[in-house]
C-alpha cells in the first residue's frame, strides 16, 4: 500500500537532523510569520472571512493572491470572484447505464481544478458496482483497474460532491468557513478554515478531502484561470471540494464543468434546475432519477438516472 | 490585588523547592515534553501527512485522547457531588484534588484538540468577535465553549479556596458553594456535548445511535475515578496528605454502578444492531469481529471488554473491592479498558468502513505516539505543580507568614517516602 509506505518514510526521515530542523522550522511557523518581514504574510494572517469582506478589500486580497500565485507558477494567474447569477441554482445529472467507468472525469477534474499531483487528490471517485448487488456503497470498488473497462457483470458509479440542499458539512464547522452560495454551491474560504476535518466526519459522500501535506502542483500543470471559492492553488491543512467548476460556469459565456466536457460517452448533464428548458430539467421529469442515501435528508442536488 | 500577587509570587517561590525526586519527576516530564514538541515541530514542517490520518479516516489517536480525557475531566464531579451536596466529610478532603485533576486533564484535551488542527496558526478563528464562533450551530464550536468555561470554573473555585486557606481564612461558601452547584452540570454537559458532537452525525452510523451520550457519561464514571483512586494512594504514601480508605472504598463502589450501567447500555447497543442486522451493523462488525479481513481492532476491543468485566466483578464484590491488592488491579484495568473503548474503539470504527464503503486501516504513527506522550507528559507536570501548592497549602505546611506578607514553607520536600527520617541532604534546591 502506497500510503503505509508513505507513511514509514517518514517515521523513517524523523533522523536527529530533520527533526532538529523541523522544530526551528516549525517554531518559526508557529511564532506567527515575523520571519518573513513581508507585509503580505500578516495581510493574509488576519484577513477576514470571505464572506466579511467588503469589494475593495476582496478587491485588494485577489490582488494579492494573483500576485503571489503569478510569482510561485511563473505565469499570468487570474483569481476571479464572480458572484453567483441570479435566478441559477446548478442541478447535475449522471447516466448509470452510459458510465464506462473510464475514470476520464477524474483526471479531467484534477486538471482543471489544479488539485494536487502528490500526493494525489481526486474529487471525483468512480465506485465500481456489480450488477446483481446493484447500488450496494458497501460492496463497492473503487480501486478496480482492468485492461479495458466497462468489465462483464459491473457497473460504474461516479460520486462527487452531491451539493446538498441540506449539507451536513456546512452545519458542523465552527468557525463557517464552509457555506452554501445562493446559486447552490458549496464552497470552502481556504483561508479561513482550520483544518479541524469535522465537515469530513459529517459529509456522507466522501467528497471533501483534506491537503495532508503542501500540494505538489507542478507549475506546468497549473491552470491560471480561477476563483477564490473555486480552483485556485490551496494551502496545506485546509479542506477542499468538488465546486460544480464555479470558475467556468458562474462566467457569463457559461461553460459547463470539465468533467461534462470530458465525458466520452455523454453520461453527465448539468444545467439550472430553475429553468424549465434546461437538461438537467428534462432529465428529472422524464428519466426516474434517484439520489444517493436519501433517508439522511441531505436533499442532494446531485441525480442518477438511467437512460435506458 | 497586592494579596494575591504575594500569594501568587510565594506560590512560584514554593514550586521551586522540593526533594530530588521532586526534582527527578519534573526533569522526566519535561523530557518527554520536548520529545513532543520536536514531533509536533516536525508535524508542522512536513504537515499532518506524518500521521495515519488521511480522506478516509479523519480523525485519528489525537481525537481518541481528547474523547478519552474529557470523561477524566468530566469524572471530577463525582467526588464534589457526595463532598458538598452531601457533607461527608471523607471526601470533602479530596474533593479539591478532583477538581485539580479536571483542571489539567482539560489541558491536556485542548492540547489534544490543537494537535489535531491542519491550520493551528487560525486558532484565532475560534474566538468569538475576532474570529467567527459558529455558536449554536456546529457542536465543535459548543466544545470550545464548555471546556473552556469548565477550565475557568474549576480553576476559580479550586484557586480561590486554596487562596483562602493560604490567608488562613474558611473561604466564603456564599460564592463557593453556588460556583460548585454549577460546576456539577458543566461537567455533564463537556461529556455530552462531546458524545453530541458524534451522535449528531447522521453519515456515521457508529455514532448515530441516541444511547452515545449516555454511555460516555457511565464510562466516564469509571475510568476518571478509577485514575483518581490510583492517584491518590500515590499522592498519600508519597506526600504529607492523609486519605481515608473510606472514601477510596466509596468511589469504588460507585464505580462498579457506573461500570454497570456502561455495559447494561453496550449491552442494548449491541443487541440493536445485531438483531435487526442492517447495513448499520458493518462498523460494528469491523470493531468485535473484523470484516472482510480487516481485523486490526478486534484484539484490542476484546481486551477492553474482558478488562472491564474483570474490573466491574472486582469492584462489585466487598472483599475485592476493600483489598488494595484487587481494588488497584480493578482500577488500573478499568482504566485502560475505558481508554480503548472510548478512545481508538469509538473514533475509528466511525470511519471504517468510510462513508463510500473503502476500508482503511488506521494505527497511529510515531510522531502521532510521541506528540501525544508530549501531551500527556504535559498533563501531569500542570497536574504535579498543582499539587505542589495544594499539598502543604491543606497540610498547614504553606500559608502566609507571621507578618502577613512573606510565606511560610514547612514542606520543603514535598515528594518523599512518608515516615522516613529525612536527611538533611535530601533537600535540594538550585
Ligand atoms: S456532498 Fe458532502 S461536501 Fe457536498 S454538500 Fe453534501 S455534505 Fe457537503
Ligand atoms: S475542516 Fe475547515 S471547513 Fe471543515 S469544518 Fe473544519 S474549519 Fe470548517
Amino acid at each position: 500500500m502506497s500510503d503505509m509506505e508513505e507513511r514509514d518514510e517518514h517515521v523513517f526521515r524523523l533522523t536527529r537532523r530533520k527533526a532538529l530542523k523541523g522544530l526551528a522550522l516549525g517554531i518559526g511557523a508557529m511564532a506567527l510569520p515575523a520571519k518573513d518581514a513581508s507585509a503580505s504574510v500578516w495581510e493574509s494572517f488576519f484577513q477576514k472571512n470571505f464572506r466579511e469582506l467588503n469589494r475593495s478589500e476582496r478587491q485588494v486580497i485577489l490582488a494579492r493572491l494573483e500576485k503571489e500565485y503569478s510569482a510561485r507558477y511563473k505565469k499570468p494567474v487570474r483569481v476571479k470572484d464572480t458572484p453567483p447569477i441570479e435566478g441559477a441554482l446548478y442541478g447535475y445529472g449522471l447516466d448509470l447505464s452510459r458510465c464506462v467507468g473510464c475514470r476520464r472525469c477524474v483526471y479531467g477534474c484534477v486538471t482543471e481544478n489544479n488539485q494536487s499531483r502528490d500526493p494525489q487528490i481526486h474529487w471525483i471517485k468512480v465506485l465500481r458496482l456489480e450488477k446483481e448487488r446493484g447500488v450496494d456503497l458497501e460492496h463497492s470498488e473503487q480501486y478496480y483497474n482492468p485492461a479495458t473497462v466497462p468489465e462483464e457483470g459491473y457497473f460504474y458509479m461516479p460520486v462527487q460532491c452531491q451539493q446538498c440542499e441540506n449539507p451536513p458539512c456546512t452545519k458542523v464547522c465552527p468557525v463557517q468557513a464552509t457555506w452554501k452560495e445562493i446559486d447552490g454551491i458549496v464552497v470552502v474560504d481556504y483561508n479561513w478554515c482550520i483544518g479541524c476535518r469535522y465537515c469530513m466526519a459529517a459529509c456522507p459522500y466522501g467528497a471533501r478531502h483534506f491537503n495532508w501535506k503542501a500540494p505538489g502542483l507542478p507549475a506546468g500543470d497549473m491552470n491560471p484561470e480561477t476563483h477564490y471559492l473555486g480552483n485556485r492553488p490551496r494551502p496545506v491543512g485546509v479542506v477542499e471540494k468538488c465546486t460544480f467548476c464555479m470558475q467556468r460556469t458562474r462566467e457569463r459565456d457559461g461553460k459547463y464543468p470539465a468533467c461534462v466536457e470530458v465525458c466520452p460517452v455523454g453520461a453527465r448533464k448539468f444545467g439550472n434546475l430553475l429553468d424549465p428548458a434546461s437538461e438537467i430539467r428534462n432529465v428529472i421529469e422524464n428519466k426516474r432519477v434517484f439520489i444517493l442515501k436519501e433517508d439522511l435528508n441531505t436533499q442532494p442536488k446531485f441525480y442518477y438516472f438511467y437512460s435506458v | 490585588m497586592q494579596k494575591v500577587w504575594a500569594f501568587v509570587r510565594g506560590c512560584f517561590l514554593l514550586l521551586r523547592k522540593g526533594s530530588k525526586l521532586y526534582y527527578t519527576w519534573v526533569s522526566a516530564l519535561l523530557v518527554l515534553i520536548v520529545i513532543g514538541v520536536v514531533a509536533y515541530a516536525n508535524q508542522m514542517y512536513y504537515g499532518l501527512i506524518v500521521t495515519a490520518m488521511r480522506d478516509q479516516v479523519t480523525w485519528g489517536f489525537y481525537i481518541s485522547n481528547f474523547t478519552f480525557t474529557v470523561g477524566v475531566a468530566a469524572a471530577a464531579i463525582l467526588l464534589v457531588i457526595p463532598a458538598y451536596v452531601y457533607q461527608w466529610k471523607p471526601i470533602k478532603e479530596i474533593a479539591i484534588l478532583g477538581e485539580l485533576v479536571a483542571v489539567s486533564a482539560i489541558v491536556v484535551c485542548l492540547l489534544f484538540v490543537t494537535v489535531d488542527l491542519g491550520r493551528p496558526d487560525r486558532f484565532w478563528h475560534l474566538i468569538p468577535k475576532i474570529g467567527i464562533l459558529n455558536f449554536p450551530q456546529s457542536l465543535l464550536a459548543w466544545d470550545v465553549v464548555v471546556l473552556n468555561t469548565y477550565l475557568v470554573l474549576n480553576f476559580g473555585i479550586a484557586g480561590y479556596m486554596l487562596y483562602s486557606y493560604y490567608y488562613q481564612r474558611e473561604p466564603n461558601m456564599k460564592y463557593v458553594f453556588p460556583l460548585l452547584m454549577f460546576s456539577i452540570p458543566a461537567a455533564i454537559s463537556i461529556h455530552t456535548v462531546t458524545a453530541f458532537l458524534y451522535n449528531g452525525l447522521a453519515a456515521r452510523p457508529f455514532w448515530n445511535a441516541s444511547i452515545l451520550a449516555p454511555r460516555f457519561l457511565a464510562s466516564a464514571f469509571c475510568s476518571g475515578p478509577a485514575g483518581m483512586i490510583l492517584m491518590f494512594q500515590i499522592v498519600r504514601k508519597w506526600t504529607n496528605i492523609e486519605i481515608q480508605d473510606k472514601a477510596i472504598f466509596k468511589i469504588a463502589e460507585l464505580i462498579a454502578y457506573a461500570m454497570f450501567i456502561n455495559l447494561f447500555l453496550l449491552g442494548s447497543e449491541l443487541f440493536k444492531e445485531y438483531y435487526s442486522d442492517t447495513i448499520h451493523l458493518a462498523p460494528v462488525k469491523y470493531l468485535y469481529q473484523g470484516l472482510d479481513g480487516h481485523s486490526d481492532l478486534v484484539s484490542f476491543i476484546w481486551t477492553a471488554t474482558i478488562f472491564n468485566l474483570t474490573a466491574f466483578f472486582l469492584f462489585l464484590i466487598p472483599q475485592t473491592r476493600e483489598n488494595h491488592v484487587t481494588l488497584n488491579i480493578g482500577c488500573v484495568l478499568m482504566f485502560i479498558g475505558v481508554y480503548i473503548e472510548k478512545g481508538m474503539g469509538l473514533v475509528i470504527p466511525g470511519f471504517v468502513p468510510d462513508v463510500l464503503g473503502d476500508f482503511y486501516e488506521y494505527s497511529p504513527t510515531s510522531t502521532e505516539i510521541l506528540v501525544s506522550m508530549g501531551i500527556w507528559a504535559t498533563g501531569l507536570l500542570v497536574f504535579t505543580l498543582l499539587m505542589r501548592i495544594a499539598v502543604p497549602i491543606m497540610n498547614h505546611d504553606f500559608h502566609v507568614g507571621e507578618d502577613g506578607v512573606k510565606p511560610h514553607i514547612g514542606d520543603q520536600l514535598f515528594l518523599v517516602r512518608k515516615r522516613v527520617v529525612v536527611e538533611e541532604e535530601d533537600i535540594y534546591s538550585p
